[in-house]
Parts: structure tokens; C-alpha cells; sequence
């Protein structure tokens, strides 16, 4: 067991580290740069001294006696023949000598004012800590004479001095500026001046610390030396060892140190020392941060610069944001994912190899001890067994080793833990990047299936942005009861179908299932008795008896929205309109199944596809399914009507041609004869723009008055022929079907591969560079008509051009490249969002807070309500709400 | 909460003849005490025109009053992470495409992702400032009206004015288009002592303007030579001779609902806008939300950014509910100043320094947060996440006492 004493941690203090401090928690002084001796042994005083810490297995530690996984590693020390500055430190350094007098070391600001700004300062710290910084910084600038449109003091207030003219010259020298000429002050001199800054207030005013930031202990004369576990050497495969770069950069320090000590015990000349002593100075700096603007980065010898204490907590894969925000875990899974139909929207399908992996750790009990020793027995390898166990002492089995498993199972008894396989019904979650709403990780159970991927039915493709080209997710099995309890009531899917965002479903139906949707409910669609238990059988929805046929003779036939039915709940009422849509039609008295009209559970009429059943479709049918009854009734309606959809999809067999996006030769006469109409139109439009004829719009040149105006007549022209070509396309087709239901494409797409392509834009404008003024060399220079501008007047169906296809591919490009500059914007803005906004939370008194307790809002969002709550936006929604109470009385 | 209605049902039912009067005896009923005014006012309407009873009202309320309070947030809930990744989820699904012609008319605004970044991280000028002017009564009614106002408004320069400009050593000498100093109404004096001002404040050019005719003046000065005279040419080209700085174009328009003329401006300053005259004060706004802060106060400022969001997020086709919008917009002014959300500006605030380390510039924090002997008090997300505490978020913020000594006191027993 371990010794270790363990405790929640409830804050944490920065301080400067005193020269005291360092040699207290140091164990030992370096004072050789040498590493190891011949026989390949930690030197003693040296830089890998064993009592820093251990680096090995089953050694125990000199200091602490701990074992290596037990010891963190202790700090040592080096004493500094001379002080040297700390770089980070240096602005401040700087800021404290300017802001103080040099002969009585008080703040440059009058007495009486000392005491009123360290009064307020005091009540500032208590309430707003950010405010005081702010203030404090303030102040320093004022004592120091460098806030801007105020005249700094000449002389000290207290003892009359004048004062001194100081500047830093970067990277780390202090120089004061006299009429002789710039005269150095070195480090040892700083130090005194700092230390001699004695009264507490004005130390507090400089934005500093009396008793844990004193001014003089930004001046090193100690410098610690991390514990080994920071800076471990590596054992090449040759056998030869690597030093770690802070290593090597502290090699570089005490030897550096140790010359200079010779130099000050010799008393050298002053310009040795000085040379050796701006040596250290380098030294130490870089060991600090080696990117300081001015010093050159210490590099190692394959010319890499090293990569020093601040390159190490900096950045992306820094310890802040690599190591510390984002951890790595165990107990998770990644592979690739596939549709699977047949599961439900709760379910995740988890490969076997996986299921072999992953495991629970299950505490046993009286009640659960059977069923612990048949998985202990059935071992590693099978899908119901267990992988390890951990014995109260802490011993952990492994099963995969152990032969004589029954004894093992046998032996079992409370309070062991089994780490058992996960299994059907197991709780994970299941998550794919970009994480970008709460939404992109949910709760799933577990289904164990055979193959090596993991399987997830389509309509929980939305909410996680899947598709199934390759697409990776991570699964991550939660290790206790309360992980398991809060992913299972808060985070498995169902709870998940209406988005915070809008408040409206999230998942839905997507593609084939909106296209059966609307094959199945539409007027034409009557199936035999045997056809509709097959629906239902695929369903999974069990009916006691089947309602009566609309048909009788000469067969029993059932309307596909008869079936439908079926699936919803007694008492439903809804009015929708469907996405399929006959433009003429009139509210209810429509013929034309437009409008979804559903009484006590019963598809009256309409017909069902996207606006009913598709994602993302606020006020949809899904929607008043989750608000009116529940996440429940919701999943087991997606669950059960999806895989009708589906299944009625598979049988009736649904396919798009060539012929659905093909017109008549005579339609194709038709568009040329429409093109060039508008062709001559632009043409025209030149001709003005060239005799100086055209009229430039109010605050437009004249260029741009002609481009917007050719702009307007081609997509008139695009316009045209596509709603002519609209018109011709076969009503029965499948493309058209698609495009109506809105399951994929739209009409833009179709009339696009049927009839005309149309302007080609780049950032908006038509594509006019590229060539010496014109496009391309197919054109005359300055020819601005239609086709040369990027009009595209074939189809996708009749082929481009080559001059078309040129531009078509710049218009494509473009998108490709608006999408990945997107991508990483909108990642930039989210994370700021993200940061700024996190700690923001609903308290018990219903405020928004921070968690110092400021308050943002005194009811969240004015009214208190969870947007995911709401109905669209609306706390309540009257007209259901009255709807309800007239229903039931 | 439920109203046992079935007993009053037939004792009293009163049919209303009006909505204020249903609005009356709703506001009578207790439990429609929760209920904010606006679903108050809207079952007072609907029963109104449905010609309910007043027990089917109370029932109406009641069950309102019974889906509001279940619709209520839970204490603990993460509002401001939920906001930010309602606000920025959609970003991915937004063009890039920067400008927008509104309409017919053709100018250009910036929206998209772009706006919706320049508007979080509160730029001092958006990239396209933009005004809506509304008019008084006397202006609105008709184009011309309007365009007398919009001619107040619209910065016309010298360079809109010249016609022709001769520069040597020593002199530069314009000649101005008498055609266009007409249109605007503009004198030779006028343009002089502007172009007098802009001379003045310059060091190395001063100078003399002498004028020659009616439409003709040279600024003299013997030791410029063409280098500078051409700088200097460019300097006063710009001199704004009528008109508020900063606005190049007007557009008027028409607004349809309301049946009134109003001028949308390139170009923005709400303070000088705010004192021409034939200007409706009440309405009339700017896209800069820092004139706005200036000008009006940091509450008009929230209520631009949120206004400017929901624009921005409307005319992409984006749902977002209001509150997320809200929230934000709150968070950014609670200070009563509008600070970015950035390292800059919430994130600077924010008193642990782990959190400040963890975003950004992560040494720069960690050497000041030493240097002044900061402590963090690990009460935020990123602090918990780092030390491994639990969050202070949703079930996280459930602390249970216990009362160590009945504890032990029950072991013994």
C-alpha cells in the first residue's frame, strides 16, 4: 500500500522562491558538472546525484525512502558565485528600481497618498482581485514617471533624492542613464536596491509580496535544480544514455559557475569576471526560456534548440494544455464506425476484440458473488469472463496468466474486485472530434457484435456529424456506479434528441428513411395483410389486431398511412405541413396530401418526410413525440418506424437513372433558344458599357454597375430554363422524389444535371483573371460576355466544355478552400467562447454566477427556462397548452 | 397546483368580452403568479378569441403554470458552456463568404463567421460600419423629404469637388467643378477655410492658400517640394467639406411595414448622426457597438451585440435560442464596459491564474501570478480539470456536510 497522504487540494499559491527557501527544500548542493563516472555511476555532487531522485524500479530513494513509483524527486541546488537576473522577471525588475528611490528605497509617491492608494487597494483585493492588479499596476506606473500626460516626480518625496534615469536593455541589462554617459548596474547592486525596500505597503503597491514576493528574490543567488523525474535520461538502443536538454543546459551552468567562482576567488581582472559572469547570466536565462528575444537559443549539438522550462509549459502540446487541460485515459476504445440498422438508437455495437478489452471493475458481494466466479472462470478469452482481479490487499491477478482458474473463482470473496469484460447493456459513452457541443458525446449500451467496427444506427448520425467514409469515434467505459448513473440519466441518446441550441429535435431521419417514409405514406400505397406483418415484424411493434382494411374488395388491402399509424401514440394531434409540397394547394381542404394532419394517433393525411420526421426540423412530429411523450415514446417511435421506413424502402426498391435527370431533345432546343436570349442581353449590356452608353448605379463605377447588371441577367437566365426544365422532369422519378421529400439533393442540383449549370462565381464576382485580361487564352482580351465571363450553359448530364469545366473547377475550388479556412476560424472562436463562458453556471438562487460569485444574470436568460427544455425558444407553448385542456374536458 | 375546477365548473363560468378583461381575472389566478407577462398575455389572448370559460382558463393556466416550472433549469447547470457551443457549433456551418448585398440595393456588409468573430472579440470599428437612420415626421414621408436629410448626412471632400490639381515646387493649386460646388451648395470660402485647418496643424507645411477666381485656389509654400506636394495634395483631398467624416454613401429606402422613408449609411458615427436634424433619435442605430456604448451606455451596447448576433445568425439560416445569445452578450458587459472574449478581456479578469495559464500567453501568467503572490482558489472548470478536483458544474456543485460526530456516535451504537 502506499504511504502516500492524500488530499483535495483547495487552492494553490505563486511566490517568488526565496534564496532561503531553495537551499530548505534542496538536498543537496551541486557543485560538479559531471554526470557519471567511468563505471557508468551517478557522480556524487554532480548533476544525476541519486538523492534527486530515483529512476529505476525496485530502487529505493536515499531521501525519502520511498520506491520509484513512490518518490517524486527531490530539488537540489547550486549557490551562484555571483547573482544573476531571473529573465521573466526583468520588465518587473525594471519597473520596481524605477518606481523606488535609490537612497531611501521608499516608493516615489508622497506619504500621505501611500496610505489612501494602499487603503484602497486593500478593499479592491477583497471584492474585485482583478481590479486591484489593474490598480496596482497603475500606481507602479505613476511612481515610476512613466504614465503617460503626467509628469513624473524629479525627486523623491521622502528623502529629496533625484531621481535616477534607468532603462532596460534587453534582453537582461540594467543601465542608468547620467550625464557622463550609460553607466551598467550590475545584478549584486539590483539586489541590494531591492532588498532594501522595506516598507511593507509600498511593497504591496509595487504589485508585489512582503512575505512571499520580495522584490530581491527575482535576482537569483541560488538557482534550484529540478528533481531528476523532470528531466530523465534516456538509454538508446545502442546502449549509450541521452541527457535530457535541461540537463544539458544545467552542465552548461555550473561549469560556467564553478569558472566564475575561480575567477572571484582569484580576483581576476574585471573584465574576466565580467565575461564569465555574463556567461552565467546566458546560461541560466535560457535554461529558463530559451525563445527570449535578443539571446541566441542555446541549441544542441544536432543544431535542434533545446527545449528549456518555458518551451515545456508553452503551447498546444505545452504541460498547461497538453498535459494538464486534456489527460489521457484508459478504459477507452477507437475504431471505425458503420451503419447498423437494426440497432437501436440507445445501442452501440462494440467489436468482440474490444469487448475482450475493456473491462468494469465490479466490488464482490453476497450478491453478485456467482456470477463474479463465472466470469473469473471463463477467464481472459471469452467474451463473458474478466481480466483481472484485485485482491483487498491491493494484489491484482491477472487471468490471462492464471491456469487454475476454478481454484481462483473458488477462491473469491468479498470485497475482491473482478475487472470484468463489458457486456450486453453495459453503460459507455461514445464520442467523435470535433467535440463541438455537448451532444458529441453521448451514453450508449453496449451491444457486442461480431467484426471489427463499431456499429451505430443512422439516425444518431446528426448529432455527432457522422458518416460512415471512414469516419473514427472513441468509446469511453465509465469506472463506477455514479459515472455510470449520470451517464445513464443525463447523457444516454434519448435524453439527448432536442438540442440546448434551439430547442427542437436534433436526430431524425436522414436519406433512405425520409424516402421510405414518403413511399410508404403516400396516397398510391396499399399493401396486403401479409405484406404489412412483414412491415411490422421488421419493426419490431408489436399490435394486438391490425385495424380494419380501407379496402375489402376483391383483396383486403391496408393504406401505407394505415401503417404508419400503427406507430404512433394514442391521442396524438398534430398539423404540419410536409416538405412535399404543391404550391397551389390551400390549407386543410388540400387534396394534394400537403398538409400532415394526425387525429388520436391516426395519419389522417399527408404524406411523411422531412419536415415530419427529418432532423433538425423545429415543430416537427418527432418534436411534439419528445415534448408531449416523452424521450421514451420518442426513442421507441424512431427505433420501431425507422426500420419500417427502411424496410418498405428495401422492398419497394428505389433507384435514381440517367433518365431522371434527362430531357427531351426538343426541351433542349428550347433552353439554347432561351440562352441566347439572355446572352444577347448581356451582349448588349457591352456594347452600352463600351459606347459609354450604360449608366453607373448610385455609388458604383461603372465596371461594377456592368458586372452587377450582367450578374442579374444571367441568373435570370439560369432561372428560367431551370424552372422550365423543373417543370419537364418525370414527377415519378426517383431523383425527383429525393429532391421533393427532401431526403437528398435539391431541385438547383437536378436542374443543374438536367438542364443548365449557370454562372460560375469566384468570391462573388465572375471570374474575369487569369489570362491578360480575360480568363482564358479561348476568349478575345476584354471580352466580358456571358461565356467567357464562367456562364456555364451545358448541363452535368450533356458534359462541359473544356472552357466550362475550367470554370466550374475554379468555382469548386473555391468552396474546398472556404471550407478549411472555416474550419479553423470557427475552432479559434469556439475555444475563446468556450473559455470565456465556462464557468458560468445556474446557482441555487436561479442567478447566473461565477464561481467568485459575481452575478451575470439575475434569472437565467430572464426567465429561467433550459432552452432544451422549451418548446423552440417558448417556456410554454399556449396554443398546445389550451389544445390539451379543451381535449380533455 | 391543480385547480380543482370541476366543482366551480358549474357554480360560476364567465365568458369574457374582451382580452384586457382576461388578462384581469388571469392575473387574479395564484398560480399564474409564475408565469412571465408575455404567456400571460397570450393565453389572455387565445382564450379570448377561443371564447373559453373561466374554469377552462384556470385549467389553462394551471397546466402553463405546470410546464413553466418544468421547464425550469436545474441549479448546477453549465449555461455558460451549453451557450458557448450553441454560439460556436454553428460557426462551422457558416459560409465564409464576406459580403452580402442586402437586397436589390447594393451594399456591402460583412456578415458570416467573419462579423460574428469581429463582433465577439468587440472590435472597435466593424470592418463595414453601418447606420440605419430613421426620420422624423416631417422627413419620413416622402424620398424627397428624405433626401434633404440624407444630404446633411452624406461627408462630401474636396476631392469629390476638384476638378483639376496642378502640383510643382512649391505649390499645389486645385480647381474645383462648378457644377458640383453648386449641387452641394458649396462656397470657395467654405473649402479655403477648411483646407486653412488642415494646413495649421501640420508642421512642415505650412503654407499660404491664396485664391484666384471663383473656382480656383493654390496652396503656396516656397520651400515644398513636389514629393511633399503631393502628400500634401492627398491630406486635403480628404478634408471633408460638408456632411458627418466617415460617412461616404447613403442608400435611401423604403420600409414597406411601416410605410416611412429611412437611410442606411456607409460609414458611422451615432454621436453626430444623433444631432442632425430630421433624425429620429428613438430609432436610430449603429452596428458599432462601442459608439453605442459611448454614446447611449453600456446596457444599449448589450442589447446592440445581441441584436447584431441574432442578425447575423438569422440571415444564415442558424437557430440559436435568444438566452445563449444573452448570456453572452451579459457576460461581455458585466463590467459595465464591453470587454472581448479573449485573452484580452474576460479571460484577463478571471482570478485563477491556472485558467489564465491554460488559454493563452501561459508563461507571461504564471511569472506575474509569482511576482504577485497570487493564489487561486480552484473554483472554476479549468483549475478543477488541472488539480483533478471535480467541476463545479451540474451534479459537481452538490456538497454534502456530514456531521462527523452523530456519525461516530451511530457506529457505537
Amino acid at each position: 500500500m502506499s504511504t502516500a497522504i492524500y488530499k483535495t487540494v483547495r487552492g494553490l499559491r505563486f511566490e517568488l522562491m526565496s534564496p532561503d527557501l531553495i537551499r530548505k527544500i534542496s538536498v543537496m548542493e551541486v557543485k560538479t558538472e559531471d554526470l557519471y563516472d567511468r563505471d557508468g555511476l551517478p557522480v556524487k555532487d554532480g548533476l544525476m546525484d541519486r538523492r534527486m531522485g530515483t529512476l529505476e524500479p525496485n530502487q529505493r530513494c536515499q531521501v525519502c525512502g520511498g520506491l520509484w513509483s513512490q518518490c517524486p524527486g527531490h530539488f537540489g541546488h547550486v549557490e551562484l558565485a555571483k547573482p544573476v537576473y531571473h529573465v521573466g522577471h526583468m520588465k518587473k525588475i525594471v519597473e520596481v528600481l524605477k518606481a523606488t528611490c535609490h537612497q531611501c528605497h521608499r516608493l516615489m509617491i508622497p506619504e500621505d497618498q501611500v496610505a489612501e492608494l494602499y487603503a484602497r487597494f486593500e478593499r479592491l483585493e477583497l471584492r474585485r482581485p482583478e481590479q486591484a492588479r489593474a490598480f496596482v499596476k497603475k500606481v507602479c506606473a505613476r511612481a515610476a514617471g512613466s504614465r503617460t500626460g503626467e509628469k513624473a516626480l524629479p525627486s523623491c518625496p521622502h528623502c529629496g533624492a533625484q531621481r535616477r534615469k534607468i532603462r532596460l536593455e534587453k534582453p537582461v541589462t540594467v543601465v542608468e542613464e547620467k550625464e557622463e554617459g550609460d553607466v551598467k548596474i550590475y545584478p549584486d547592486q539590483v539586489q541590494m536596491d531591492l532588498a532594501l525596500i522595506s516598507d511593507k505597503r509600498d511593497v504591496k503597491l509595487l504589485g508585489m509580496d512582503p512575505d512571499y514576493a520580495r522584490p530581491e528574490w527575482m535576482v537569483l543567488t541560488a538557482l534550484p535544480i529540478p528533481p531528476l523525474v523532470v528531466r530523465p535520461s534516456i538509454i538508446l538502443e545502442s546502449g549509450d544514455r541521452s541527457e535530457d536538454d535541461l540537463t544539458h543546459k544545467l552542465v552548461d551552468i555550473v561549469r560556467t559557475n564553478k569558472k566564475l567562482n575561480e575567477c572571484v576567488v582569484n580576483g581576476s581582472a574585471r573584465i574576466v569576471i565580467e565575461h564569465w559572469w555574463d556567461l552565467l547570466q546566458f546560461h541560466v536565462a535560457t535554461f529558463f526560456d530559451n525563445e527570449i528575444a535578443g539571446y541566441p537559443p542555446a541549441k544542441h549539438r544536432s543544431g535542434r534548440p533545446l527545449r528549456t522550462i518555458a518551451q515545456r509549459l508553452k503551447g498546444k502540446d505545452g504541460l498547461f494544455r497538453g498535459g494538464l487541460s486534456g489527460k489521457r485515459v484508459d478504459f477507452s476504445a477507437r475504431t471505425v464506425i458503420s451503419p447498423d440498422p437494426n440497432l437501436s438508437i440507445n445501442e452501440v455495437g462494440v467489436p468482440e476484440q474490444v469487448a475482450l478489452i475493456l473491462t468494469i471493475p465490479e466490488r464482490v458481494t453476497p450478491s453478485n458473488i456467482e456470477a463474479l466466479r463465472v466470469a473469473v472462470k471463463a477467464g481472459a478469452d471469452s467474451l463473458e469472463g474478466a481480466n483481472y482481479i484485485i485482491r483487498p490487499d491491493g494484489r491484482r491477478i491477472d487471468l490471462s496468466r492464471v491456469k487454475e482458474r476454478e481454484e481462483l473463482a473458488q477462491g473469491l470473496d468479498v470485497n475482491y474486485i473482478v475487472e470484468r469484460h463489458i457486456r450486453n447493456g453495459d453503460v459507455v459513452l461514445f464520442n467523435r472530434q470535433p467535440s463541438l457541443h455537448r451532444m458529441s458525446i453521448m451514453a450508449h449500451r453496449v451491444k457486442i457484435l461480431p467484426g471489427r467496427t463499431f456499429r451505430m444506427t443512422p439516425p444518431v448520425c446528426p448529432p455527432y456529424n457522422a458518416d460512415f467514409d471512414g469516419d473514427e469515434m472513441n468509446l469511453h467505459v465509465p469506472q463506477n456506479d455514479e459515472a455510470r448513473a449520470e451517464a445513464l440519466v443525463m447523457m444516454l441518446v434519448q435524453e439527448q434528441i432536442l438540442s440546448p441550441r434551439f430547442g427542437g429535435p436534433i436526430i431524425g431521419g436522414q436519406q433512405d428513411y425520409i424516402t421510405g417514409a414518403y413511399l410508404l405514406t403516400r396516397r398510391t400505397t396499399y399493401l396486403e395483410k401479409q405484406q404489412v406483418e412483414q412491415i411490422l415484424a421488421a419493426s419490431g411493434l408489436t399490435v394486438k389486431e391490425l385495424p380494419p382494411p380501407v379496402v375489402t374488395k376483391p383483396n383486403r388491402l391496408w393504406s401505407g398511412k394505415q401503417v404508419f399509424s400503427l406507430f404512433l401514440p394514442k391521442g396524438l394531434n398534430y398539423v404540419g405541413r410536409a416538405n412535399f409540397t404543391h404550391s397551389d394547394c390551400k390549407l386543410e381542404k388540400c387534396e394534394l396530401d400537403d398538409y400532415v394532419l394526425i387525429r388520436d394517433g391516426v395519419l389522417v393525411s399527408g404524406v411523411i418526410d422531412k419536415k415530419s420526421v427529418g432532423q433538425s426540423q423545429p415543430g416537427s412530429l418527432l418534436h411534439r413525440l419528445v415534448k408531449d411523450y416523452g424521450e421514451e415514446a420518442a426513442k421507441d417511435f424512431i427505433d420501431r418506424a425507422f426500420k419500417a421506413f427502411a424496410y418498405y424502402f428495401d422492398h419497394y426498391g428505389f433507384t435514381m437513372t440517367f433518365d431522371d435527370v434527362s430531357l427531351p431533345d426538343s426541351m433542349n432546343a428550347e433552353i439554347e433558344s432561351i440562352v441566347e436570349e439572355y446572352e444577347r442581353k448581356v451582349k448588349k449590356l457591352n456594347d452600352a458599357y463600351k459606347a459609354g452608353e450604360l449608366e453607373a448605379l448610385p455609388g458604383k463605377s461603372l465596371e461594377d454597375t456592368l458586372e452587377q447588371k450582367v450578374m442579374q441577367v444571367l441568373t435570370e437566365a439560369r432561372d428560367r430554363v431551370g424552372a422550365l426544365a423543373a417543370e419537364k422532369l418525370n414527377s415519378d422519378s426517383g431523383a425527383l422524389i429525393m429532391a421533393k421529400t427532401g431526403s437528398r439533393g435539391n431541385m438547383l442540383n437536378l436542374t443543374q444535371m438536367a438542364a443548365i449549370i449557370g454562372q460560375v462565381s469566384v468570391r462573388g464576382k465572375r471570374i474575369n483573371k487569369g489570362y491578360s485580361s480575360r480568363a482564358l487564352p479561348h476568349f478575345e482580351p476584354g471580352d466580358r460576355g456571358a461565356e467567357a465571363g464562367g456562364f456555364v450553359t451545358s448541363s452535368f448530364s450533356r458534359g462541359l466544355k473544356p472552357t466550362e469545366f475550367f470554370f466550374h473547377a475554379a468555382g469548386g475550388r473555391e468552396g474546398l478552400v472556404d471550407t478549411a479556412v472555416r474550419t479553423s476560424q470557427s475552432g479559434y472562436m469556439q475555444r475563446k467562447l468556450i473559455n470565456a463562458l465556462q464557468d458560468l453556471r445556474v446557482d441555487y438562487d436561479s442567478t447566473v454566477r461565477t464561481p467568485g460569485g459575481l452575478i451575470i444574470q439575475y434569472r437565467y436568460g430572464e426567465d429561467g427556462v433550459d432552452p432544451s427544455r422549451s418548446d423552440s425558444g417558448r417556456s410554454v407553448n399556449v396554443e398546445k397548452v389550451i389544445e390539451k385542456v379543451v381535449a380533455s374536458e | 397546483m391543480q385547480v380543482s375546477s370541476k366543482a366551480k365548473a358549474d357554480k360560476t363560468v364567465q365568458v369574457f368580452n374582451d382580452v384586457a378583461s382576461t388578462l384581469e381575472f388571469i392575473e387574479g389566478i395564484p398560480s399564474a403568479e409564475i408565469l412571465p407577462l408575455p404567456i400571460r398575455s397570450a393565453i389572455a389572448q387565445s382564450a379570448f378569441e377561443k371564447k373559453l370559460g373561466s374554469d377552462t382558463i384556470r385549467r389553462v393556466v394551471a397546466e402553463a403554470a405546470l410546464q413553466f416550472e418544468a421547464a425550469q433549469v436545474e441549479p448546477g447547470e453549465p449555461v455558460g458552456v451549453v451557450a458557448a457551443q450553441s454560439i460556436g457549433e454553428p460557426g462551422t456551418q457558416m459560409t465564409l463568404r464576406t459580403f452580402h448585398y442586402a437586397g436589390v440595393k447594393e451594399y456591402n456588409v460583412t456578415l458570416g463567421l467573419p462579423r460574428l468573430i469581429e463582433l465577439v472579440d468587440a472590435r472597435k470599428t466593424p470592418s463595414t460600419p453601418m447606420m440605419t437612420v430613421w426620420l422624423d415626421e416631417e422627413h419620413r414621408k416622402t424620398r424627397e423629404t428624405a433626401m434633404v436629410v440624407a444630404k446633411r448626412i452624406l461627408q462630401v471632400t474636396l476631392s469629390e469637388v476638384a476638378d483639376n490639381i496642378a502640383i510643382g515646387d512649391g505649390y499645389v493649386s486645385f480647381s474645383l467643378n462648378e457644377e458640383e460646388m453648386n449641387r452641394h451648395g458649396i462656397k470657395l470660402e467654405e473649402v479655403v477655410e477648411a483646407v486653412k485647418g488642415t494646413l495649421g496643424k501640420a508642421r512642415s507645411e505650412k503654407a499660404e492658400v491664396e485664391t484666384e477666381t471663383e473656382y480656383l485656389f493654390t496652396v503656396l509654400n516656397e520651400e515644398m517640394t513636389r514629393a511633399v506636394g503631393y502628400r500634401l495634395k492627398e491630406k486635403i483631398m480628404s478634408v471633408p467639406l460638408r456632411g458627418i467624416r466617415g460617412i461616404t454613401k447613403v442608400y435611401l429606402e423604403h420600409s414597406a411595414a411601416q410605410d416611412e422613408w429611412y437611410i442606411m449609411t456607409e460609414g458611422s458615427d451615432l454621436a453626430k448622426i444623433l444631432q442632425v436634424e430630421g433624425v429620429d433619435r428613438t430609432r436610430t442605430t449603429t452596428n458599432n457597438i462601442y459608439e453605442v456604448y459611448e454614446v447611449l451606455g453600456i446596457e444599449a451596447a448589450r442589447n446592440t451585440i445581441i441584436r447584431e448576433v441574432v442578425e447575423i445568425l438569422k440571415e444564415q439560416g442558424l437557430e440559436v435560442d435568444g438566452r445563449h445569445i444573452s448570456l453572452l452578450a451579459d457576460w461581455m458587459t458585466e463590467s459595465g464596459q464591453i470587454k472581448p472574449v479573449s485573452r484580452t478581456g474576460i479571460t484577463l479578469g478571471k482570478t485563477s491564474v491556472l485558467a489564465k495559464a491554460a488559454f493563452e500567453v501561459t508563461v507571461n501568467h504564471l511569472l506575474a501570478a509569482a511576482q504577485s503572490a497570487e493564489t487561486d482558489n480552484l473554483e472554476g472548470v479549468t483549475e478543477s480539470v488541472i488539480v483533478g478536483n471535480y467541476i463545479p458544474m451540474g451534479t459537481g456543485v452538490v456538497e454534502l456536510l456530514v456531521n462527523l460526530e452523530v456519525f461516530k456516535n451511530l457506529g457505537n451504537n
